[in-house]
C-alpha cells in the first residue's frame, strides 16, 4: 500500500507532538495511536536502533506498503525505555530528501555522468587493481565511519587487510573516540566501558567532563534528570568550557579554561590523598602505579612519531607528582577556584556516595586525549568507585556503532577483529578464519586517519574510497585535505546517500542504502550489539555499503572469501565475525539470539548478559575467589597514571585572541548532511552560527544575527553571530557547530592531534573575529 | 494543505468532554494520552479558508484550557533551500 504525502506529514505532525509531550511529562503514553492507522494506511512495527548518535537509542519504525512513516520509541529497548529525542523522531524522515542519491555516476570529460551501478562497481574494482599494479598495495585505502554497520567495516577490514594485504584501514571515529580507546587501553589494557546506562539509575552524583549531555546525549541526560526528580539524593555537576543546556539544568556549573582539565583531574585526586580519602582496600588489591614520556608534542608536521614508554612508580612517586597539582595552584591555572576542586574531590571522596563520570568529545578532541581519560580514571581507582552499580567512569561514543564497528571490528589502521597487525598470533587467527595464506596480512600499520590524507596529499595514496562519512567537511585544517584530494592522479570513490562536499570530489559516486533499507547491527556505547532487518527498499540502484564492497572483492578474485548470497550474507558474515571474540572476554550473541531482542550487551556468556565488567559478582572472566579482576592488564591490575598538564597546541595570542570550540546541536546529526534535509530540524536551526559572549560582541560592534569573519593561520570563515543564545561562551571563547556545509568551519582549525591516540583536537585553537 | 499538531490541555477533568468535541469538528483527530491529562490534535484542513474557520472554532471549544502547536506545515512555508549547490 502506498502512503501518500498527507498521511505521511499528518504521521510526522502525530510523531512531533509525542516528542514534545515525552519531554514534558515523563513516561506519558499514547497506546491509542495504533488507532490512526485507519488515517495513515496500515502500519506495521519493526525494531530497529536509532540511526543518529551513539547512546543506542531503540526505536520502532511504523512501515505503511514500502515507505517508513513513523517512529516511537522501543519500550523493550532498556537503553532508552521508550524514549527517543528530537532527531530519532524525526529520523525516517531523513530516507526521503529530494536529492537523493540513487544512481552511481562517474566523471568523464570533468562532469558526473550516470551509469549502472554494475559498470561503476566495475571501474572501482579495476582502478584498485590498477593503482596497486603501479603504486604497491599502500597506495589504496578505504576510510569509513562510526556510522558503518559492523558488517560494512568487517568486510572492509577483510579486503583490504586481509586480502589485499594494506592496513590502510581508517574511520572517521579517529576523529571521536581514538582516545577512548587509548585511554581504556593503557589504563586497563582491554577497550570499552566496564559499566553500563544502569549506572545512571544507582548514581547520586554525576559529573559530566565537557560534555553537553543535554544536547548530544539527550535520552541519557533525561534519565539522569528523572532520577534526580525520583530520588531527592542526586546531584549534576556540569564541568566545561562553556555554558550550555546542561549547565542550565545541573546542580552546578564549573568553567574551566580550556585544556586545564589535566590540572583539576591531577587536583582531585591531590586532594583525595591530602583528605585521607584514599580506598587502601581496593589500591592495594587492585591498581598499580605507572608513568610515561611527557612534552610528546601535537602531530603538526607530516610522518609525525610517537611510541610511549611506561616506568612503573611508587604511590610515594605518584603522590609527589602530584605536589605540582595543589586546588591552590591549579586555580591559578584552570580558573577554577579551589574551593570547587576541592567540592568536586570531596564528591568523589565521599564513601556514601556513588559517583558517575560521563564524557565524550571534550575529553576525546584533545592533543592531550588519552592523558585525560588515564587522569579520570586515576580518581575513580583512588577512591575504589568503579565497576559496581552507579560508579563508573562512563566514556560515552558520538557515532551509532564507534563501538560496534570501528573498536570492535578493529578497523583502525593498527587493529584486526581481534587485536593488532603487529600481534603475530592477532595475525594468524585472521589469517585463518579469513581463509588466507599465512602472512597475508601486513604486520606494520600504516596511516592513522590525519596522515592518510596527508598521504592523499602526498601521492603516496593514490586510491581512497570513503563510505557513510564526509571528510570534507569534518577534516581539520580541511582545505590542505581538500586540494589533496582533487589533485592529479588521485581517484576519489565516494557511497554515500545524498550529495555532500565530499561527493564533490569523488571520480565515482556509489548510492549506497541508508539505515533501514538494509539489514544490519550496530554496537553501542555500553557493548550494546543491536541487529535490525531491512525494513524497506532502497531507492533506485542504492545498494548496502556491505554488499558494494562484497562486489568489488569478488571482481578482484576474492570469491572464496566472500561467497554468500544477498539473502544471508549478514548473518553468515556475523557468524564468522563472532569467532574472533570466542571466550569469556569478548563474546558476543549469535545472530538469532540479536534478531529477537533490542539489543545484547557482551559479554554474552552461557547466555547471560555482562553489565559491569572487572567486577566478580557480574562478569563471567574474572578469576574466582576475586572481588574485582582487571584482566586487561599483565599485572591483573588497572593502572593509575602520572600525567601532567601540557598546554594546547595552539592558544590565543596577540594577533589571534579567542579560543574557538566547534560541536553539534541537538537538532543536526554531524555535517548535517542527513538532518539538514528533514523540515523540522532544518526549520528548527536552518543555518550555523557563531556564539560569542555578549561584551566581546559589543566590542566588535555586532548584534545577534550579523555577520562576523573568523580567522585563524589556516583560513576564514564567516557566519552570523549568536548572542546569549543557548549556548553561552566565556569572554575570550567563541563556539561553532559543525553542521552547515555552507560555513565550513574546519577550514579554520587545527590538525593537531593526541601523540598517542591520534585523535585531532577540535576544541581548540586561536582565532581572531571581525565584523564582516 | 495545512496540516498542524498540537498538544490539547483540557480544563480540569474534560478530558474525555475534550475528546468528543475536538473529534465533532472537521479535519481533526485526536489521539488521547492513557496516563495523562492530554490529548495531541493532528488537524488538515484542505485551505487556508477552512484552516482559519477551525481556528475560529477550537477557540470557541469550553472543555479547552490551552493549544499548543508541535508541528505545522503547509506547501507555502517549506524550505527553499535544504541542502548545499552540489555538482552531482
Amino acid at each position: 500500500m502506498n502512503l501518500d504525502r498527507r498521511s505521511f506529514l499528518k504521521c510526522a505532525a502525530a510523531c512531533s507532538a509525542m516528542a514534545a509531550a515525552g519531554s514534558i511529562f515523563p513516561g506519558i503514553s499514547f497506546a491509542d495511536w495504533k488507532k490512526q492507522e485507519g488515517a495513515s494506511g496500515m502500519l506495521t512495527w519493526k525494531k530497529a536502533p536509532c540511526r543518529f548518535c551513539g547512546t543506542g537509542c531503540g526505536v520502532l519504525v511504523g512501515v505503511s506498503g514500502d515507505r517508513a512513516v513513523a517512529v516511537k520509541g522501543d519500550p523493550n529497548c532498556s537503553v532508552n525505555k521508550g524514549l527517543c529525542c528530537v532527531k530519532g523522531y524525526h529520523s525516517v524522515q531523513a530516507l526521503y530528501g529530494a536529492d537523493r542519491i540513487t544512481t552511481a555516476k562517474v566523471k568523464r570529460d570533468g562532469k558526473m555522468v550516470e551509469v549502472p551501478i554494475k559498470e561503476a562497481l566495475d571501474i572501482v574494482a579495476a582502478k584498485i587493481k590498477e593503482t596497486i599494479d603501479k603504486h604497491g598495495k599502500n597506495s589504496v585505502a578505504i576510510y569509513g565511519s562510526g556510522q558503518w554497520t559492523i558488517p560494512d567495516g568487517y568486510v572492509a577490514s577483510k579486503l583490504f587487510k586481509g586480502c589485499l594485504g594494506t592496513n590502510n584501514v581508517e574511520a572517521n571515529a579517529r576523529l571521536c573516540m581514538a582516545s577512548a580507546v587509548t585511554g581504556f587501553m593503557s589504563s586497563f589494557g582491554i577497550d570499552e566501558p566496564m559499566g553500563c546506562y544502569e549506572d545512571i539509575d544507582h548514581a547520586n552524583v554525576f559529573i559530566t567532563w565537557g560534555n553537553n549531555m543535554a544536547e548530544m546525549h539527550p535520552v541519557l541526560f533525561s534519565r539522569m534528570l528523572a532520577n534526580r526528580k525520583r530520588r531527592k539524593d542526586v546531584e549534576i555537576i556540569d564541568f566545561a568550557t562553556r555554558s550550555t543546556r546542561s549547565s542550565q539544568a545541573s546542580d552546578k556549573s564549573i568553567l574551566f579554561r580550556p585544556q586545564t582539565d589535566l590540572a583539576v583531574a591531577n587536583a582531585i585526586c591531590h586532594e583525595i590523598i591530602r583528605n585521607q580519602w584514599v580506598n587502601w582496600d581496593f589500591v592495594n588489591k587492585h591498581v598499580s602505579f605507572h608513568k610515561g614520556k611527557t612534552s610528546i608534542g601535537y602531530g603538526l608536521e607530516d610522518k609525525f612519531q610517537f611510541t610511549d614508554q611506561e616506568e612503573p612508580l611508587t604511590f610515594d612517586q605518584y603522590k609527589a607528582f602530584l605536589d605540582d597539582y595543589s586546588p591552590e595552584k591549579v586555580e591559578k591555572i584552570a580558573g577554577v577556584s579551589a574551593r570547587d576542586i576541592k567540592y568536586m574531590a570531596a564528591l568523589y571522596g565521599d564513601p556514601t556516595k556513588k559517583v558517575t563520570s560521563f564524557w565524550c568529545m571534550g575529553m576525546n578532541q584533545h592533543t592531550r586525549g588519552t592523558w585525560i581519560n588515564n587522569l579520570v580514571y586515576n580518581i575513580h581507582l583512588l577512591v575504589g568507585k568503579i565497576s559496581t552499580p552507579g560508579n563508573s567512569p562512563f566514556s560515552l561514543t558520538g557515532q551509532p556503532s564507534a563501538c560496534g564497528t570501528v573498536r570492535e571490528v578493529g578497523t583502525l589502521t593498527h587493529a584486526l577483529p581481534h587485536g593488532i597487525v603487529a600481534n603475530a598470533d592477532d595475525r594468524a587467527m585472521a589469517e585463518k578464519i579469513w581463509d588466507l595464506p599465512a602472512g597475508s596480512i601486513d604486520p606494520k600499520p600504516t596511516y592513522h586517519t590525519v596522515e592518510m590524507f596527508r598521504a592523499l596529499d602526498r601521492g603516496e595514496i593514490r586510491f581512497i574510497w570513503i563510505q557513510v562519512t564526509n571528510p570534507m567537511v569534518t577534516m581539520p585544517k580541511l582545505k590542505r585535505y581538500r586540494e589533496g584530494a582533487q589533485k592529479e592522479d588521485r581517484f576519489v570513490v565516494v557511497s554515500d546517500v545524498y550529495p555532500t562536499p565530499t561527493t564533490d570530489v569523488a571520480d565515482v559516486i556509489l548510492p549506497a542504502a541508508m539505515w533501514i533499507e538494509k539489514e544490519g547491527l550496530f554496537g553501542n556505547s555500553e557493548r550494546r550489539t543491536q541487529h535490525w532487518e531491512q525494513i524497506v527498499p532502497p531507492p533506485g540502484e542504492a545498494m548496502s555499503d556491505t554488499w558494494q564492497i562484497i562486489e568489488v572483492a569478488r571482481r578482484l578474485g576474492f570469491e572464496k572469501q566472500f561467497p554468500w548470497s544477498k539473502d544471508e550474507y549478514i548473518g553468515k558474515l556475523w557468524e564468522e565475525y563472532r569467532r574472533f571474540h570466542d571466550g569469556p572476554k569478548h563474546n558476543m550473541a549469535p545472530y538469532t539470539v540479536l534478531k529477537e531482542r533490542s539489543g545484547v550487551q557482551w559479554p554474552f556468556v552461557n547466555g547471560k548478559e555482562t553489565r559491569w565488567r572487572f567486577n566478580a559478582q557480574y562478569d563471567p572472566a574474572c578469576d574466582k575467589g576475586r572481588d574485582f579482576h582487571f584482566y586487561g592488564q599483565k599485572d591483573n591490575r588497572a593502572w593509575i597514571w602520572a600525567r601532567p598538564y601540557e598546554p594546547a597546541a595552539e592558544s590565543p595570542d596577540k594577533e589571534f585572541n579567542f579560543w574557538l570550540n566547534t560541536g553539534r546541536v541537538i537538532e543536526h546529526w554531524h555535517t548535517g548532511s542527513m538532518t539538514m534535509r528533514v523540515p523540522v530540524l532544518y526549520n528548527a536551526v536552518p543555518s550555523s552560527y557563531v556564539e560569542i559572549h555578549p561584551d566581546d560582541a559589543a566590542d566588535l560592534g555586532v548584534v545577534n544575527g550579523e555577520m562576523v569573519k573568523i580567522i585563524s593561520r589556516r583560513g576564514s570563515v564567516t557566519m552570523p553571530a549568536s548572542i546569549l543564545g543557548r549556548g553561552a561562551p566565556p569572554k575570550g571563547q567563541v563556539f561553532v557547530p559543525f553542521f552547515d556545509e555552507r560555513y565550513l568551519i574546519n577550514e579554520v582549525t587545527l590538525d593537531a592531534f593526541c601523540p598517542i591516540s591520534k585523535q585531532p583536537d577540535y576544541k581548540k585553537c586561536a582565532v581572531r573575529l571581525e565584523k564582516a | 494543505m495545512p496540516i498542524f499538531a498540537y498538544l490539547a490541555m483540557p480544563v480540569e477533568g474534560a478530558k474525555e468532554i475534550l475528546a468528543a468535541e475536538l473529534t465533532a469538528l472537521p479535519h481533526c483527530e485526536i489521539i488521547p494520552a492513557d496516563n495523562k491529562d492530554i490529548l495531541i490534535l493532528v488537524t488538515d484542513a484542505p485551505n487556508e479558508v477552512e484552516e482559519r474557520d477551525l481556528q475560529d472554532k477550537l477557540q470557541k471549544i469550553p472543555s479547552l484550557q490551552s493549544l499548543s502547536m508541535t508541528f505545522g506545515c503547509s506547501d507555502e512555508l517549506q524550505p527553499e533551500r535544504e541542502r548545499g549547490d552540489h555538482e552531482s
